[in-house]
């Protein structure tokens, strides 16, 4: 890994620039998320006709800042039996990897905090983290409510990880490149519409990894009680709930930069189309946690192994071809091909997509 | 047609979208009040006192015993006299049939919805206690004529509804 470039405004003094750098967005982390839980309650009470938090500060916005100190000062519960330093320490462990994200997300044009010309190769490999710390949370609780939704985290997110990996690398191939940076820079059109069966792969797979629904059986309250996070409580529960927000919000961006064109756009400050990217895409999320029922887990083992992942591999195998066919074509004559491919593939797989050889209805 | 190639999805999307334009159906309640039914059988009884000739069939027609009515003769006036009138609303049912009841249209149900007490006996009410105010309405129940006197019941179905305080 190499660094690409010294910010030109901090010249040769590189060590401040990433000390203000992280701070700003360890802030910008925690405050977007406070907003993001807001926004999530508030877009599913208007939803289902309620009207959400709406007594703490205008708008209700105060509300998750008064949860956040709610959790703060409520006890911390270390069930007996358990093991504690594990316990302990599996909310960092799934926390901490979520902001390490944040490293490579660029927010405009060279604002990020490293320009690793391995962007998307650290993605995948630092998210996948917080699973480790997601099962050590399931293993250590000595509860099999917790152990049941751990065990169902790792093995959505071993089977995702693929089809969600395989959906990136067309991006790659369109780029060249695993920095970010570029990628947003090569994005004249977003890719969105010259990848749309990788975006739809990437999304359907982002939402299973983060366990938002209609994927959330790792904490299927109906069933699970919390799943991994049932013996928590105290601030403990608040890092594993600030780190699946934090994850929302990883995705949101990574969606934003990989697919929707990054901070570029007309008229607004280049930061400002970030975030209202980010927000839009989180958005859609919230939009299909309300549609949507969960998913059971023979479902989503078999969408991730019989539907996602042969179509990822089809899609790579045709943004290959693509490319080594017409190097030098316009992007805009890919995209009426790919839609039409996109549009052939996922109707004959979902004519064949079958469960336990037919016995069960789809 | 299409049906399992994703339309349930695209269809439930646009179901939930479009309730982002709805009306939301939670009543903010102690600043925002629905207006109840003019009929409500609502708590408390209303006691007209000039009407009420002390005859006890309200006390006699109570399926719970609530109505305690004591009353003394006049002898020159060759009338009742109404020494005390005592409901127990802890144990009324608020059936109405007291109301119905009444000869000469001296009792009402109240109006009013909002009648919590902190003790068992601020329960019982009697004599003054149980006239009409401008807080204790009767209602429309059995009394058309009363029940022209107050505001449309508000449904949830209308954008403005109730009062916002």
């Amino acid at each position: 890994m190499a660094m690409q470039m010294v910010p030109p405004d901090w010249p040769g003094n590189l060590w401040a620039h990433w000390a203000v750098f992280t701070v700003i967005i360890v802030v910008f982390i925690l405050v977007s998320v406070l907003m993001f839980i807001w926004f999530e309650r508030r877009a599913m009470a208007v939803m289902q006709a309620r009207l959400g938090p709406n007594r703490a500060g205008p708008f209700g916005l105060f509300q998750s800042a008064a949860d956040a100190l709610k959790v703060m000062i409520k006890e911390d519960i270390v069930p007996s039996r358990s093991d504690s330093v594990v316990h302990w320490l599996a909310p960092v462990v799934a926390f901490v990897p979520v902001m390490m994200v944040f490293a490579v997300v660029p927010f405009q044009g060279g604002a990020l905090l490293a320009d690793l010309n391995v962007g998307i190769l650290y993605v995948v490999a630092i998210s996948s983290v917080t699973t480790l710390g997601i099962f050590m949370a399931g293993w250590a609780s000595n509860n099999k409510y917790s152990l049941l939704g751990a065990m169902r985290q790792v093995a959505s997110v071993v089977s995702y990880e693929i089809p969600v990996v395989l959906s990136l690398v067309g991006v790659i191939l369109l780029t060249g490149s695993l920095s970010l940076q570029q990628i947003v820079q090569a994005q004249d059109i977003p890719f969105i519409l010259v990848q749309p069966l990788g975006f739809l792969l990437f999304f359907t797979g982002a939402l299973a990894e983060i366990n938002r629904a209609p994927f959330d059986l790792t904490e299927a309250d109906s069933e699970l009680v919390a799943g991994y996070m049932t013996e928590y409580s105290g601030m403990k529960f608040g890092l594993f709930f600030l780190a699946e927000y934090a994850e929302a919000l990883v995705i949101s961006a990574l969606v934003t930069t990989l697919f929707l064109g990054g901070w570029r756009g007309p008229l607004l400050p280049d930061w400002l189309w970030f975030l209202v990217k980010v927000g839009a895409v989180f958005f859609v999320i919230v939009w299909i946690r309300t549609t949507v029922p969960r998913v059971r887990i023979d479902h989503l083992m078999a969408l991730a192994w019989k539907f996602l992942f042969p179509l990822a591999l089809i899609n790579l195998l045709v943004t290959a071809v693509e490319m080594l066919v017409w190097p030098d074509v316009s992007l805009w004559l890919l995209v009426p091909i790919n839609f039409a491919v996109m549009i052939v593939l996922v109707l004959i797989w979902s004519k064949f997509f079958k469960l336990g050889w037919g016995r069960v209805n789809v | 047609m299409f049906e399992r190639y994703g339309k349930g999805i695209i269809k439930g999307l646009s179901v939930t979208i479009r309730h982002l334009l709805r009306i939301p159906i939670t009543t903010q309640y102690p600043e925002q009040k629905l207006n109840p039914s003019r009929r409500i059988r609502g708590n408390e009884l209303i006691w007209n006192q000039e009407r009420c000739t002390g005859c006890g069939t309200c006390a006699k027609t109570c399926p719970q015993g609530s109505i305690n009515i004591v009353t003394s003769v006049k002898v020159e006036e060759n009338k009742y006299k109404v020494e005390k009138f005592e409901v127990d609303t802890g144990y009324c049912i608020f059936c109405g049939l007291c109301v119905e009841a009444c000869p000469y249209d001296a009792l009402f149900l109240g109006y009013s919805y909002e009648r919590a007490r902190y003790r068992r006996s601020e329960l019982v009410q009697a004599n003054e206690g149980l006239l009409e105010s401008a807080e204790r309405k009767p209602s429309g129940y059995a009394h058309p004529e009363v029940a022209a006197e107050r505001p449309a019941q508000s449904l949830l179905l209308n954008k403005d509804r109730g009062s916002r305080g």
